[in-house]
């Protein structure tokens, strides 16, 4: 399988002058495997030894200056702007397509020299309910639209509803579906039935890309999220992701170098690449350069791109504009310096 | 192209240089000059001599320094014993505020000392910012606790006097932390050489430290190269030496304190062990490997340097660290964004090449990765050797450089047998997920330091240091206290008077029925033997009537009884519980007979009937004393910021020489012997020279009370002949002598080949009917060394 794989392999295409495309199609998709629960139930994760991983990352790597603003500027471009509210309305949702439009001021862009590349957000990430509406009003930016599915945050709806429902998102536009799963499945050690339950999300899916949201938080321990990302790459995700960010706990650095090592194993054996979405609590520019750190640092350049990470978030877009402002500046910025999204 | 849009391209990391212009300000205030810190005072070299420092990552002189010479180690010397007294005197609480003060003054020049440690030593601002730094603090902390609490915890302790303390450049602050604060808490004061290549936070923390009001003289820096460190370490009126270093500086150091009555702990080197099972966490324990040899540049005396790997992971685990050593990044030492620094001097980078190219030349496959190097400076890349057979020099030299070995095993068995097959016991690390499986092996491990599913950890509450040939003492802990404390029952100790020898005064016997003829023989292996040399010995009384003959042991004769003991392992680890139940079986069948021995005794020496129905009451007593403290002789469970437990655990020193003083022959054996064996040791014993028959009566008791063969082994004989033999054995672990000043300074002369714990008395003896002196955790203390077992859990 690595073999096959590695043919497909090309170098990678210069970030933001693609933005326009489909940005997940730049890798082979992972087409899952048998599920092989040996692997799955012999993967050992050290708990300490992870804390202290995480715990010297932001000592071992740090970025300045214009390597700063060029990364935090990456970032940017991985964002899943999202909006995953209750109180969600047609307008909102034209609101952050607008701003995933535009997320950063032009002027900052062009003081920056990146005034002739096209920056966007990854995706925009909504209910089922504004696909349309958020399909409608991205149409032409390139910008894919995700929705969240099957019976979002909980996952407890009928198996065959949440079956339909990605059918619906993907039926009204959406190019990308973030799946949850059953957290009982896992739980219990049910992995069998955890795999059963994503190769269906992921045939549901068709061409429509799928991220696996594991619920860490749900899951609680390292070995439950070891296993869990194994068995839903067996079974065919092609972005595996923290957090519903209605959790507990949401994404953290631990879970994410977990998750990562997982999607290097499963790559060390197919020859795939998956991607991965850490969601929910990363809000500050400070935040998201760790998350990248350790995306470079544990899976490597590629997984820098959008094709292969994204970013959970509403409010760290804000943040990272008044970092970009402050670095042009050398004046420290204010949010509402900033069009909201 | 702007240069953000070629880092949004690129994602490289750039740049992250911390700064270093409050360092630079320091050195340009000292003019880059330093003299060395005395009487609270810098004062130039008498002689006026100096040496340059220099900055590894560039070779750029950074200052000049004063080279100590005798009358500057002569002058720091005065000064640290003429403040000690009043800094003994000082209450707990008074020495405990000026231990805090140096600890708060740590922090509030945290940054100052982390940029001049990265500059001075070439290592990491990271590491001197985020480690070095922060655990010097906490060990000023810790000990300030100590001093608070002394009057308490160490009632019957003193402290040792003046410590010269030598430490190396690896670790330039913390070592200085290590050594200066458990030895100010305690009531001690100070003469500390920092090393050569790295003097200046010593400084620096003079400078702070008089700031801070602690008095003049009570910690004394002098600056110098090895002929400076050989000053303190002759010096007369030092008490005690505290050195971290090499193993060959070690020894050098310990054969020129032999007799000299100083105290001394040693921290040497290491060629340490990182275990990897095939059921641990592999990318955990690949990041373990970069925490363990890429720490500092692998200069580091605990560093992981052994990999050991169970064959079916091997593979596995090698691509992996393979390719974890893509993303090391190797750089300038102020850099943010690295994982190691410079090679801390020229000369230091060409050994390691030396030992590199060695290694390959035997056969080890060399692996280093093709990352960006620094393009001048003293910089040396990651490296793995595989392929390294245990023969190669790379396997058994510490090369105290990024690079490390490995190998691999296939069972836990032979793991540990390979881990263990070293002459070093520094440290080791343990990687399984299995609780059974890495407790088992870190109780095996012949190391001061084990630490599961971890690397390198270290904390002030726990002790630190090594067995075998990477030293002996402890430092941080409770066990680390001892090391700068002396026991106020051995203060007044007379110096022993020599035996008189008793001339024999030939008389014919008559026709009466004589006594069966008994012949002495040694006790080795759990039987009587014939001494090798098949020559005997009188045992005379003072009226100068032979009493009997003993075996004249020879070498051999101590060669075989250490076989004996050494294949007699199983007592170390036969439960407490046993070993007690010995004990006091020995005490029974010895009180059975406690007539004939208080006979025997005063027949040999002479004394009244009362005394020597006395000494065998003491000698009862005695074992009941072991027999008790055998279950009950604990260790610890220190409370480092963990999430998890470090379990201090007394380990025996394994097999022990013993010269019993020529006093009390009964009591003077059982006090020595009892609290060896009563930990797990087995013992070889030479008896009172000139009254070894309560030994050799000795041999039916501990034929019927169930003492294991091999336990314990007596060969009688001259004293100063056998001692040498056993101090010099390398498969002797301690050697306890007792006797003339001579035997103690032959003892630690020879302890050298293999660094061998001594306890010996100086020609001073204790008075063994004293109980306060002469037995319980004084002597249980020298019995055993405490390992430390990291185990952080969670799931």
């Amino acid at each position: 399988m690595r073999s096959a794989a590695s043919e497909n392999v090309r170098t990678l295409p210069a970030a933001g002058s693609t933005a326009a495309e489909p940005q997940t199609n730049h890798w082979p998709r992972n087409p899952g495997m048998d599920l092989d629960l040996s692997w799955a139930l012999d993967t050992r994760v050290n708990l300490s030894a992870g804390e202290r991983r995480v715990a010297t990352l932001p000592g071992r790597r740090t970025v300045k200056k214009d390597a700063q603003a060029a990364w935090l500027l990456k970032a940017v471009t991985c964002i899943d702007l999202t909006t995953l509210n209750g109180d969600d309305t047609t307008e909102r949702v034209k609101r952050l397509c607008a701003k995933a439009m535009s997320p950063v001021r032009q002027d900052i862009l062009d003081a920056l020299g990146m005034g002739d590349r096209r920056i966007t957000t990854g995706a925009v990430c909504v209910y089922h309910r504004f696909v349309a509406a958020a399909v409608e009003a991205l149409q032409h930016s390139g910008i894919p639209v995700a929705a969240v599915s099957t019976g979002f945050p909980a996952g407890l709806t009928p198996h065959h509803l949440k079956v339909k429902e990605i059918e619906a998102s993907v039926a009204d536009g959406a190019k990308e579906i973030d799946i949850v799963i059953t957290r009982e499945h896992v739980l219990t050690g049910n992995w069998q039935a955890l795999y059963e339950e994503m190769k269906d999300y992921r045939a549901a899916c068709g061409s429509a890309h799928v991220k696996a949201i594991l619920a860490t938080g749900d899951l609680k321990t390292l070995r439950n999220v070891a296993r869990a990302s194994l068995v839903c790459m067996m079974a065919g995700a092609d972005f595996i992701k923290t957090s519903t960010g209605k959790e507990g706990v949401n994404a953290t650095l631990l879970v994410t170098l977990v998750m990562l090592r997982m999607i290097r194993a499963y790559e060390e054996r197919t020859g795939f690449k998956v991607g991965y979405k850490p969601a929910g609590g990363i809000s500050t520019a400070k935040d998201v350069l760790n998350y990248q750190f350790l995306m470079k640092d544990e899976l490597g350049r590629e997984w820098l791109e959008p094709d292969l990470f994204r970013i959970g978030a509403s409010s760290l877009l804000a943040d990272i504009e008044r970092q970009l402002e402050h670095h042009v500046t050398g004046a420290y910025s204010a949010f509402n310096r900033h069009p909201i999204g | 192209m702007s240069s953000v849009a070629e880092y949004f391209d690129e994602m490289s990391y750039g740049p992250a240089p911390e700064a270093d212009t409050e360092a630079r300000a320091w050195l340009e205030r000292h003019k880059s000059t330093f003299g060395h810190f005395i009487n609270g005072a810098f004062i130039p070299s008498a002689s006026g001599g100096q040496f340059d420092t220099f900055e590894p990552a560039t070779g750029a002189r950074l200052a000049k320094l004063a080279v100590g010479d005798r009358a500057d180690v002569d002058k720091a010397v005065a000064a640290a014993r003429k403040a000690q007294t009043s800094w003994a005197k000082l209450s707990g609480h008074a020495r405990a505020r000026h231990l805090y003060a140096l600890a708060r003054m740590i922090q509030r020049h945290a940054r100052l000392i982390a940029v001049i440690e990265a500059l001075d030593n070439g290592k990491p601002i990271r590491e001197t910012r985020d480690i070095d730094v922060p655990l010097a603090a906490r060990h000023f902390y810790h000990h300030a606790g100590w001093a608070q609490i002394q009057e308490t915890e160490f009632a019957d302790h003193v402290p040792v006097g003046v410590v010269g303390q030598i430490i190396p450049w690896n670790f330039p602050f913390l070592m200085l932390a290590w050594k200066v604060a458990p030895a100010l808490a305690l009531g001690n004061t100070v003469v500390l050489k920092p090393a050569e290549f790295t003097s200046l936070t010593a400084l620096l923390f003079a400078e702070l430290a008089a700031m801070a009001g602690l008095p003049a003289g009570v910690l004394n820096i002098v600056t110098g190269e090895g002929e400076t460190g050989a000053l303190i370490v002759d010096h007369a009126d030092i008490d005690k030496i505290a050195f971290t270093g090499s193993t060959e500086v070690g020894r050098i150091i310990r054969e020129r304190t032999a007799g000299s009555g100083k105290s001394l702990t040693l921290e040497l080197g290491g060629k340490s062990p990182f275990i990897v099972f095939d059921d641990a966490d592999i990318d955990g324990a690949v990041e373990g490997v970069v925490d363990a040899i890429w720490f500092n540049q692998g200069q580091v005396c605990c560093a992981g340097s052994r990999l050991l790997v169970q064959e079916g992971i091997a593979d596995l685990f090698h691509e992996r660290l393979k390719r974890r050593m893509l993303t090391l990044r190797v750089g300038p030492p102020l850099d943010k964004c690295i994982d190691m620094g410079a090679i801390v001097a020229p000369v230091q980078l060409s050994r390691i090449k030396t030992l590199v190219g060695k290694g390959i030349a035997e056969g080890a496959v060399l692996h280093q990765a093709e990352i960006e190097m620094p393009k001048s400076g003293s910089f040396y890349p990651p490296t793995l050797l595989s392929n390294v057979q245990p023969t190669s020099i790379v396997a058994t030299e510490e090369i105290f450089g990024p690079v490390a070995v490995s190998m691999t095993f296939r069972t836990p068995e032979e793991a540990i047998q390979l881990a263990n097959h070293t002459r070093y016991g520094l440290a080791a690390s343990v990687w399984s997920e299995t609780i059974g499986l890495a407790l088992h092996v870190a109780a095996k491990l012949a190391a001061g330091v084990v630490w599961v599913n971890a690397t390198n950890l270290f904390d002030a509450a726990a002790g630190f240091g090594g067995k075998r040939e990477s030293g002996f003492g402890r430092e941080g802990g409770r066990e680390g206290c001892f090391e700068y404390l002396k026991p106020k029952a051995w203060l007044n100790r007379k110096p022993r008077n020599a035996p008189v020898e008793f001339q024999l005064k030939p008389v014919t016997g008559d026709f009466s029925l004589s006594a069966i003829d008994r012949t002495a023989k040694l006790f080795i292996g759990g039987k009587q033997a014939r001494p090798d040399g098949n020559y005997s010995r009188s045992v005379l009384s003072p009226e100068g009537k032979p009493l009997g003959e003993v075996g004249e042991g020879n070498r051999k004769d101590i060669r075989n009884a250490v076989a004996a003991a050494r294949a007699a392992s199983g007592w170390a680890t036969a439960t407490a519980h046993n070993r007690a139940q010995i004990l006091y079986y020995i005490a029974e069948n010895l009180s059975g007979r406690s007539t004939e021995f208080a006979e025997r005794i005063g027949a040999m020496t002479g004394v009244s009937a009362a005394n020597a129905r006395a000494e065998v009451e003491a000698s009862i007593s005695r074992l009941f004393t072991y027999g008790a403290w055998a279950d009950k002789y604990e260790g610890a469970i220190h409370t480092p910021p963990l999430r998890g437990v470090t379990l201090a655990i007394p380990e025996p020193n394994g097999v022990a020489g013993v010269i019993c003083p020529p006093e009390v022959p009964l009591l003077g054996f059982i006090s020595l012997v009892a609290p060896l064996i009563a930990v797990g040791n087995r013992v070889v014993v030479v008896p009172s020279e000139p009254y070894p028959l309560a030994a050799t009566d000795f041999y039916s008791i501990l034929e019927t009370s169930d003492v294991p063969a091999g336990v314990v082994n007596i060969v009688t004989g001259s004293s100063t002949e056998l001692a040498k033999t056993l101090a010099a054995h390398n498969d002797v672990d301690a050697v306890w002598a007792f006797g003339t000043p001579e035997l103690s300074t032959q003892v630690e002369k020879l302890s050298v080949g293999n660094l061998k714990r001594t306890f010996v008395d100086y020609g001073k003896a204790i008075d063994w009917m004293d109980a306060s002196a002469a037995e319980g955790v004084l002597f249980l203390r020298r019995a055993v060394d405490v390992k430390n077992i990291w185990i952080p859990y969670g799931e």
